[in-house]
């Protein structure tokens, strides 16, 4: 049996009192929701906090406030409360996509939206158990120095894994993030870095409290995720998509991230960009398919050779778009991910 | 590396309702929901197969949601109500489930059962009439190596048909 | 149970059955073991928690291949929480599966080959504390070269893995030729030559290997373990112990899943033995699955070519195959392993000439060995593909051009090899038939298509793992006053329903339910030695063994029976837990009272029954692999959608037939062809047992790419397609009931029937498993180029191959000898066969 190293524990019953505590500890204490990220790797002693604090006892952390005007989650809403609430639809249809993706219906019944938000960047060189890093002298993002994805690189590129964040990205969603000297807002775009080891703007003592989205009254999304099996499995490569369309099918704004591609989601710009104004026909999805995968840099450190993730990008993209025009896409949504539609 | 300079001691205690019985115990702060039922409270139904959440075998429903045991931290279940193969019969017989897997074949090995039989309860009890599509996703955490899946479906199918003819009659 | 005049009577539909119908045997039924399973009682080694136990962990090299200069465990031992460090030194003896490849050690003493080999054990009070405590050993290593793939270690001789084998790293070379091949393709109007891949997988069971050892308090050894081979573990721990057998018993707890995994004895096992003998205490372990990864004994990557000669009305005139096998850090059955890889090929189709060249080599990578049909998988995938090409090259219909060459029943192939039944021409017109085959076949739309293939696997391995003239299986009955029967068997329960099938035989043969009898079976104190649950040898052995055994009772008991009612014992039938006279219902016993009257006739009631298997005519070396007292047979059609655009495949349904003899129990029957199809899919799609090689410049390492259950794809229950099952039930006097395997030989038509499809579909071959979007994708950008559209090896390496072994087949007037061997062994020749040539 995999054992946890030892650590204290705290349980926080308000927001405040854990910022207090996590300034106590100075770097040293990780928040602890769904656990189904931290867990696994203390087991296998990639994360090695002294203190967990639990997020599990502060009521105001799952409180979901769905209003015409814009929403507010909770960041301890669990990835099945967003993927059975069937007010998560239209303009949010992209996020319950995502989370009701995630993993498995066990993981979904504990992890968190702000877990997944937080999920640390992935790599086959780095998620595994402390002996198999031993055996290849560990790696840029842990205990090594070498990047053994790519022996040249002076920063880890470890991946960017988590499903809600392009979903929610391509919302236009933001982050109420607190601590203990006040509270900030920061665009979800804003929080990532392309950088496997600092991939989070979240500073240790700050807590990610809050999703925030304004209205998507009259947007439609949608999420495409690549990976091997129907469930279980991370995104090796992933495709949000939003738009706002006119009456006369004119696209007025859009749009579109790739996941999984760096380590961080990717906001398609020039793709995004290029649709405002035009309609979604053949065409325009064709250019703006082939703009968005232009982004998409993966590398061999997932599941998938890395130049057929990068030659199905496009696909990916371009089944999104043909999804928010309308088309029928339901039977290659089943065949590419295994799940009935939502 | 080393974490721990000698073997931890037995210092925090929970109360839960495991398997609607008040249950206290006492364990080693680091252990799991898991690592508490098969080594402190003698519940070895709960299996495992990784521990580390990518199979699946150490199901338990935790306040009637499947969950891994593997992954909760037998800290955070102060007065949960956790439910395992071991409570899933009653007055001395066996659960619809329980016999539709038994009679159907869906227990070849009987490593991955216990887990796919609570994750199944937990389907049934929130939705009496799923297709087999949804069967097929609410055990889609569920890895079981020998079956191939099919006669698990089907047992499920059998008991939804005993469970609600039991309905019926009880009504 | 004074008064043996019984009242009881028959029910009336009882009287009316007639004798030799069947009660137990063939009728779908709850799994004897099934109620234990269902509620969680099933008692796995991981289970056993035992006063006073302690926990062992192991200490694993980090180096692919290395020296151990030296170790010092003096911090390790002084943690507080730790009893003991174990090291090579402590248990020096070698040992492995074959007599002829003992090569390993429990605890490497101054060689590591693989990163996972062990290095030293750590016994704690808690597993957390063991587990950090290995931090503490410290160890020196001078590394050797990494040897990553068997022609890396075929161009590197030194440094030698091991100092045993044909030389440098080659482990093993063979070489059969079964009449003269050269002039069957001159004979042939056309010759077929392909190079084919099959990529290394392995077992993964759910439950993770686990052992618990304990001195008994008389000072012997007892240790439960997750083994499908009880009897062989029981042999290389009195080797490595050097303790007599007779004081050590092995106690296989019921395996949750095997595979062929937990087939070999493993060093764990010896290791927590060795523990709890010098600690007096029960020493447990469970491995990790990263551990378990490094146990592996999966399925060996294979590079094979395949020549093989036609005639235009696709009859074969002669095949020549060639493996390069890749065998990893030890033997383990490897040795077996490459004779498999040649063995079946004959067994399907009628092949008048044949010729095989087999070569295992060492790799630093985790051995393999026995997956769900060792060895003989990889090339069945070969030769079935090949065939599609063959049957498109002529324009016969594949189904159509297997129909005319499938081989007879009875027959002895060019290898020797003695058929039993054969009902494959059945199996490929059921599922074409089911399929809607001829409907479907080269008429779907571009992206859909559909793909055949056939398979044979043996049911049993003919010869025991090491020599002896001994039973293969042996089951003891004991029968008391109370009517209960005990069942003794060595036979292990993996999962496949053994307990069962034993349970069903009894029951049938002595008029009971399964319920009325109680196993002890995987207990060498207990029971009679069965070989393990491995060849799909129990239905069959254990099988007949317990027929053997249950036939003896019911004569005795029918002797006495019959003494006391008058009446004739021919006219006894045994029944719903009665005896009675057929002709004269009101003549009843219970079978309690039958017993009671069976022990006061004899005395105390209990019988023996054992299976030998029947000696085979392939009296050539090597000849030893590849026997069986009968084999299966299964054809399936399967459907496969492609996505011209991504590569990206779906299997929406399978077709599969499958020739089983009889179905002791259909329900696990059809369980066991699911589970096959399952794990074939998972190998055609998707499972790697990969490993990465780091840049040489920078680094030795050569590591498991990724040992987890996220990482090594095993498909979940969203990926399993529809599976239409049939049984063909043509009953095999060989074996027990009529009975035949099911547990592995419907996994081996999966792989090649996905290929043949994806061909179907959009045109291409992969000719190499698994098949993925990837290499869809690049055969396809081959094919819009206008190059051979195919994903696959491009060359087969030059291999020094030994003059072969010349056997003329049987109908050129072989006699199973080699012409050119020199005489072997003074063995008796068997009787002279009948041989029936096609």
């Amino acid at each position: 049996m995999m054992r946890l190293p030892l650590f204290a524990f705290r349980t926080p019953r308000t927001l405040e009192e854990a910022a207090r505590i996590l300034e106590g500890e100075g770097g040293n204490a990780m928040p602890l929701a769904g656990g189904t990220d931290l867990l696994p790797n203390m087991k296998r002693r990639q994360q090695v906090p002294r203190t967990l604090m639990s997020l599990r006892h502060i009521e105001e952390l799952t409180r979901t406030d769905l209003g015409a005007t814009g929403s507010r989650l909770g960041a301890c809403i669990t990835l099945t409360d967003i993927a059975d609430d069937p007010r998560f639809r239209n303009g949010m249809t992209a996020l319950a996509q995502a989370a009701s993706l995630v993993a498995t219906p066990h993981i979904r019944n504990m992890a968190t939206l702000g877990g997944n938000l937080c999920l640390d960047t992935r790599c086959n060189y780095y998620d595994q158990n402390y002996e198999w890093r031993k055996a290849i002298n560990f790696c840029l993002k842990k205990d090594g120095t070498t990047c053994w994805v790519a022996p040249g690189s002076p920063k880890c590129v470890a991946v960017s894994s988590t499903d809600t964040a392009p979903a929610l990205m391509a919302l236009g969603a933001r982050v109420r993030l607190v601590s203990r000297g006040g509270e900030r807002e920061v665009a979800l775009a804003d929080l990532y870095n392309n950088d496997g080891v600092n991939y989070i703007r979240r500073r240790p003592d700050e807590i990610l409290a809050e999703v925030l989205l304004d209205s998507l009254h009259g947007w439609k999304s949608t999420y495409w995720k690549l990976r091997r099996r129907g469930s279980f499995d991370f995104p090796v490569l992933s495709v949000a998509a939003a738009v706002r369309v006119s009456g006369k099918g004119v696209v007025e704004e859009a749009r579109i991230v790739v996941g999984s591609a760096a380590s961080r989601p990717l906001v398609a710009a020039d793709a995004s960009k290029y649709l405002i104004g035009r309609g979604l026909n053949q065409d325009a999805i064709a250019e703006a398919a082939a703009m968005a995968a232009r982004v998409a840099k993966p590398l061999d450190n997932t599941d998938f050779d890395m130049t057929w993730r990068k030659k199905v990008t496009a696909e990916f993209v371009s089944n999104a778009l043909r999804e928010l025009r309308g088309e029928d896409m339901r039977g290659e949504r089943e065949r590419l991910m295994r799940q009935p539609s939502i | 590396m080393i974490t721990l300079p000698t073997e931890s001691e037995k210092t925090s205690r929970i109360r839960m309702t495991l398997n609607g019985e008040l249950t206290d115990v006492s364990f080693a702060p680091y252990k799991t929901l898991l690592e508490v039922l098969r080594e402190d409270l003698g519940h070895t139904g709960t299996k495992h197969g990784c521990e580390l959440g990518e199979c699946g075998a150490c199901a338990v429903l935790l306040g009637g949601k499947p969950v891994l045991s593997c992954l909760v931290l037998a800290l955070e279940c102060d007065g949960a109500n956790v439910l395992t193969v071991e409570g899933l019969g009653a007055d001395g017989k066996l659960h619809p489930l329980q016999d539709a897997f038994a009679d159907l074949g869906a227990a070849q090995c009987g490593y991955c059962t216990p887990a796919i039989l609570v994750t199944a309860k937990a389907l049934l009890d929130q939705n009496p009439r799923p297709s087999r599509d949804e069967i097929r996703q609410a055990l889609s955490g569920n890895l079981c190596r020998c079956t191939g899946y099919l006669q698990i479906f089907e047992a499920v199918e059998e008991a939804m048909v005993k469970i609600a003819n039991q309905q019926v009659t009880a009504t | 149970m004074a008064d043996q005049k019984s009242t009881a009577t028959l029910p009336a539909k009882d009287a009316e059955t007639k004798q030799g119908k069947l009660r137990v045997i063939g009728v779908p039924r709850r799994r004897v073991d099934a109620r234990a399973k269902v509620t969680g009682q099933t008692r796995f080694a991981d289970d056993i928690f035992l006063p006073r136990m302690v926990h062992c962990k192991l200490l694993r090299s980090p180096h692919p291949h290395a020296r151990i200069k030296k170790i010092d465990v003096s911090r390790a031992l002084v943690h507080p929480g730790v009893y003991l460090v174990l090291t090579g030194k402590d248990l020096s003896i070698e040992y492995g599966i074959l007599p002829i490849s003992q090569d390993e050690q429990a605890l490497c003493l101054d060689h590591v080959r693989h990163v996972g080999d062990p290095i030293a054990a750590v016994i704690a009070r808690e597993e957390l504390t063991a587990f950090e405590a290995l931090d503490l050993i410290d160890v020196e290593y001078e590394l050797l070269t990494t040897i990553s793939d068997p022609e890396e270690a075929l161009a590197t001789p030194e440094p030698r893995i091991h100092d045993y084998g044909e030389e440098g790293n080659v482990h093993k070379r063979v070489a059969l030729e079964f009449g003269n091949v050269e002039q069957s393709f001159a004979e042939a109007d056309e010759v077929f030559e392909d190079v084919f891949f099959y990529q290394g997988s392995t077992h993964l069971p759910i439950e993770q290997h686990a052992a618990v050892a304990i001195k008994d308090p008389d000072g012997k050894l007892t240790i439960w373990s997750s083994t499908q081979t009880p009897h062989y573990l029981h042999r290389a721990l009195a080797k490595v112990l050097e303790m007599p057998a007779a004081h050590i018993r092995v106690i296989a707890t019921p395996n949750g899943g095997g595979f062929g995994g937990k087939s070999d004895p493993f060093n764990h096992e010896i290791v927590v033995a060795k523990a709890a003998l010098v600690l007096d205490r029960p020493v447990k372990i469970c491995l990790t699955r990263e551990e378990v990864f490094y146990c592996h004994r999966g399925r060996h990557p294979v590079l094979m070519k395949f020549k093989t000669g036609v005639k235009r009305d696709g009859t074969i005139t002669g095949m020549h195959l060639q493996t390069l096998i890749d065998g990893g850090a030890y033997g383990s059955y490897g040795v077996a392993s490459t004779f498999y890889t040649g063995a079946l090929q004959t067994t399907t189709y009628h092949i008048p000439r044949y010729r095989f060249q087999g070569c295992r080599a060492f790799t630093n990578k985790p051995p393999c060995g026995p997956k769900r049909g060792h060895g003989t998988v990889q090339p069945r995938f070969g030769q079935e593909v090949q065939l599609d090409k063959i049957a498109e090259k002529l324009a016969i219909d594949p189904a159509e051009l297997r129909l005319r060459i499938v081989e007879k029943s009875d027959t002895v192939t060019a290898n020797f090899l003695r058929l039993g039944t054969v009902h494959l021409a059945e199996c490929i017109r059921r599922v074409v038939k089911s399929s809607g085959w001829h409907d479907k076949f080269r008429k779907l739309p571009e992206g859909r298509g559909v793909g055949l293939a056939c398979s044979a696997y043996l049911t049993g391995a003919g010869l025991p793992i090491y020599w002896n003239k001994m039973p293969h299986s042996g089951v003891q009955l004991k029968l008391d006053r109370g009517g209960g029967i005990a069942v003794f068997c060595g036979a292990t329960e993996i999962g496949q329903g053994s307990d069962d099938v034993l349970a069903g035989i009894v029951a049938e043969v002595l008029g009971v339910s399964t319920f009325d009898i109680r196993l002890f079976t995987g207990d060498t104190d207990l029971g009679p030695v069965d070989l393990g649950s491995y060849s799909s040898r129990v239905t069959l052995m254990a099988g007949n063994a317990a027929i053997q055994a249950a036939e003896r009772a019911k004569a005795m008991l029918a002797e006495a029976v019959a003494q006391q009612l008058e009446v004739p014992k021919e006219n006894l039938t045994f029944a719903d837990n009665r005896v009675f006279d057929e002709a004269a219902p009101d003549k009843c016993v219970t079978f309690a009272e039958a017993v009671c009257m069976a022990e006061a006739m004899f005395g105390t009631v209990g019988t023996v029954g054992s299976y030998t298997p029947p000696k085979s005519p392939a009296l050539y070396k090597g000849g030893g692999v590849g026997p069986s007292p009968t084999y299966s047979y299964t054809a399936a059609v399967i459907e496969v959608e492609v996505s011209p655009t991504t590569g990206w495949i779906t299997v929406p349904k399978i077709w599969i037939a499958h020739d089983i003899g009889r179905a002791l129990n259909p329900t696990l029957a059809r369980g066991q062809v699911e589970g096959s199809v399952y794990m074939g899919l998972g190998e055609a799609l998707m499972e790697e047992q990969e490993f990465r090689r780091l840049p040489k410049k920078l680094s030795h390492a050569l590591v498991h790419k990724f040992p987890s259950m996220l990482e090594y794809k095993s498909p979940t229950s969203l990926d399993m397609p529809e599976v239409f099952t049939e049984l063909i039930e043509e009953p095999d006097p060989r074996g027990p009931f009529g009975a035949k395997e099911v547990g592995q030989g419907p996994l081996l038509p999966i792989m090649p029937a996905v290929a043949n499809a994806v061909y179907d579909a959009v045109g291409v071959r992969i000719d190499e498993v698994p098949i993925t979007p990837e290499k869809i994708m690049k055969a396809l950008a081959e094919k819009k180029a206008g190059r051979a559209p195919r994903y696959g090896p491009s060359h087969f390496p030059n291999i020094e191959w030994p003059e072969a072994l010349r056997v003329p087949p049987p109908w050129e007037g072989g006699d199973g000898n080699a012409v050119n061997e020199p005489a072997r062994r003074a063995k008796p020749r068997p009787e002279k066969e009948k041989v029936h040539n096609s």
